[in-house]
């Protein structure tokens, strides 16, 4: 994976440097909490409810042993022992003390992490697909894109004040594993027809207020000029995003507005009168770039593993966990294992200090010392012998990591709610956790099959509500807490936007709900159905009956 | 009197206006350099000019800095308005101006500027700066300088990190 030189850790020493004399002036009274806010912003730390809350940094999801046993520390020494990784693989801590912060950003940097643009209204921290370098039928690693877009988008003088935040996912495969319909810019690595290394450019999707799927705006972009292509939109959208309305300030909003062919037909003309030398990444630069993600390690091993399947033939949850969380390799004899942070009861997306440190451990013993996280809020070892499948399941077993659940109904995308967030309308960590409880047994939830549930505190959706086959959005009606239910939302390939079930139900109401939801889907569905294709079949009707009828019989 | 700020040769100096920012309906005074509105200068710039005296142009955010682009030559300055500190805008004018239009000019920051905004300001091709913060020319001049390297090229010519990784 990429190692920061000497350039890149000046860059953060820099930023700690900076933000510490910031803090100072603010801890000792020469600048008001009004002026500290936008400078704090800029380095991920928040208010929340009770304390700030720092978020830091995973680019593209992807961390070594060092960097993991550095976020396990500072959970341990500056919070409360655990941390809560996002649907944007970032790592946020809750409970933070500001005369704390800056030492914190000193010891992150220490191992090439940070929290520079995790918020304010610029290029964010950007997402890819969690199985690049190990996916089958990857075009091309989408990793190197990524971390040539974060040092171009880094302290980007021209893009640090945009209309309103900007959020970039890329995909080097044609499975779309990394949400890319609702981001500001989807990226998608192809082949162009002659074989030539291109993106397919998305932009203007995104959740919140106004959900929208983005639009294709280029569909055969040479790679080597992503960078002038990405300025090219930026650009457009600095320039003529709107400024007057927080709620309309998104780019999909602009694009929307101008339709996407007349929003791609201004970026083609802005990009057309652009230097793109100047600004596109040099081939030299790519090389080198490529270089640190080449594979090295891996060792040439038969496409099974005996000790594996003789393993999985004798011990049932084994069988099962190899089932729901190991995925195949592209290198023969290799897997991918899935670390679930979904342990029905826990908070979905929590993981403890001693957690990150055993995940730590097994990266670097295991999986080419590294580590994943994946926007589905749970942790991956992207590059582990099939001969050592075993020793990891147990492993993980032991500390709780091991809930064979990914995919199923138990594996919930949440936010973190009204637990600690100052913008929620209602808590989403009670719902996952009475949701999962209900679906706990394994049996039944391998029966129930691949269903993705997705809960928002509110209407911004960093749960994704809107893309989960059930999606549970919390709103406030009267100062109570209620949750409007969505069906038939995905976010992958075959990308759609959640229908709303019925009225909001309170929230004593809404684990039995999706339960019933379930004994509908289980009633309706044909062989091999899941229960996305069961809903795109029957539409609302049957899940409605289900949920509402019994009180049109009370009323 | 807010402080201007102009930066030469690499230092960053306090300076003194010799431009009278003229409201739109203000009568400009005998003699002496002028900032106007782009709408006045697109009804009265040939005549400010021909008096022989120095016209800067006022461009609001959300005004095109590309509709100055045959009259850049003989304007002495740009001031580029910030509505708000968070109002980017006028970056990308600035960039358009130096990189595009080829503006050899002064390109002024006023309004809503403050001190911990130079480090972009200065990249994006300002070379004039009427902090709103009070921000003295020394302060400007380390926040301007706090980071060593640049990961991207812009219109101050620094080389981009992966030059300076080419050169080692």
């Amino acid at each position: 994976m990429y190692l920061y030189d000497d350039i890149d850790r000046a860059m953060l020493e820099d930023r700690a440097a900076e933000f510490r004399a910031q803090s100072q002036r603010r801890l000792a009274g020469e600048i008001t909490e009004e002026q500290f806010k936008p400078l704090r912003l800029m380095n991920g730390l928040y208010l929340q409810l009770h304390a700030y809350m720092l978020r830091i940094a995973i680019p593209y999801g992807t961390l070594n042993p060092a960097q993991l046993r550095k976020l396990a520390h500072v959970a341990r020494t500056y919070d409360r022992g655990y941390g809560h990784f996002t649907t944007r693989t970032n790592l946020q801590l809750h409970w933070i003390k500001l005369r704390d912060a800056p030492t914190i950003l000193d010891e992150l940097a220490e191992v090439g992490l940070h929290a520079i643009q995790t918020s304010g209204n610029c290029i964010r921290n950007l997402t890819a697909d969690p199985h690049a370098g190990a996916a089958a039928d990857e075009v091309d690693d989408p990793r190197i894109w990524a971390e040539a877009i974060r040092q171009w988008s880094t302290f980007h003088p021209e893009f640090s004040f945009l209309p309103r935040k900007f959020k970039i996912a890329i995909t080097g495969a044609p499975t779309d594993r990394a949400a890319i319909r609702i981001y500001d810019v989807g990226l998608r690595l192809k082949r162009d027809a002659d074989g030539v290394l291109a993106f397919e450019v998305r932009v203007g999707g995104g959740l919140g207020r106004l959900p929208h799927l983005g639009p294709v705006i280029h569909a055969d972009l040479p790679a080597r000029h992503l960078l002038s292509y990405l300025q090219a939109i930026l650009r457009v959208y600095n320039l003529h995003g709107r400024r007057d309305n927080i709620h309309k300030a998104r780019i999909k909003v602009l694009v929307a507005s101008l339709g996407a062919e007349e929003f791609a037909r201004e970026v083609e003309e802005e990009w057309n009168k652009t230097d793109k030398a100047a600004v596109d990444l040099p081939d030299t630069e790519l090389a080198r770039i490529r270089g640190m993600f080449a594979p090295t390690g891996f060792e040439t091993l038969p496409a099974r593993s005996a000790p594996f399947d003789a393993a999985r033939a004798a011990d049932p949850r084994l069988a099962r966990f190899a089932r729901r969380n190991v995925t195949p390799h592209k290198v023969p004899g290799y897997a991918l294992v899935a670390v679930s942070l979904k342990e029905p009861g826990e908070t979905p997306g929590d993981a403890t200090s001693e957690q990150m440190e055993l995940v730590a451990d097994l990266a670097e013993r295991y999986s080419l010392s590294e580590a994943r996280v994946t926007y589905e809020q749970n942790l991956l070892l992207p590059h582990v012998k099939l001969d050592d499948v075993p020793a990891i399941f147990a492993a993980l077993d032991r500390a709780g990591l091991a809930t064979p659940n990914i995919g199923l109904v138990s594996d919930i995308i949440a936010c973190p709610g009204l637990d600690y967030c100052a913008l929620a309308n209602a808590r989403s960590i009670n719902i996952a956790q009475a949701i999962a409880r209900r679906f706990e047994d394994p049996e039944t939830a391998e029966r129930v099959g691949e269903l993705k549930i997705k809960i928002s505190g509110c209407i911004n959706a960093c749960g994704h509500h809107h893309v989960g086959h059930i999606g549970i959005l919390g709103v406030d009606k009267k100062g109570e807490e209620f949750y409007q239910l969505t069906l038939g939302g995905a976010d992958g390939d075959d990308a759609a936007l959640g229908q709303i079930l019925g009225p909001a139900l309170p929230s004593e109401r809404v684990s039995g709900a999706v339960d019933q939801i379930v004994e509908a889907y289980l009633a309706e569905r044909h062989d091999g159905e899941r229960f996305i294709d069961t809903f795109r079949r029957t539409g609302l009707a049957p899940f409605k009956e289900a949920v509402y009828a019994d009180a049109d019989q009370a009323r | 009197m807010p402080t201007l700020i102009k930066h030469a040769d690499g230092r960053f100096v306090a300076a003194g206006d010799v431009f009278a920012r003229l409201a739109d309906d203000e009568a400009p005074p005998a003699a002496g350099g002028v900032i106007v509105s782009l709408a006045r200068f697109h009804a009265e710039g040939e005549r400010l000019l021909a008096e022989g005296r120095p016209v800067g142009v006022a461009i609001a955010s959300g005004e095109e800095v590309e509709s100055l682009a045959y009259d850049l030559p003989r304007i002495a300055l740009v001031a580029l308005e910030f509505a708000k500190f968070r109002d980017g805008r006028p970056y990308s004018s600035a960039r358009i101006l130096r990189e595009r239009l080829g503006y050899a000019g002064e390109v002024r920051a006023v309004g809503d500027v403050l001190l911990e905004q130079a480090p972009f300001m200065v990249r994006c091709g300002f070379d004039a700066f009427v902090p709103a913060d009070g921000a003295g020319a020394q302060a400007w001049e380390a926040a301007a300088r706090r980071y060593r390297y640049v990961y991207q090229g812009a219109a101050d010519g620094r080389p981009p990190a992966y030059a300076e990784r080419e050169a080692l």
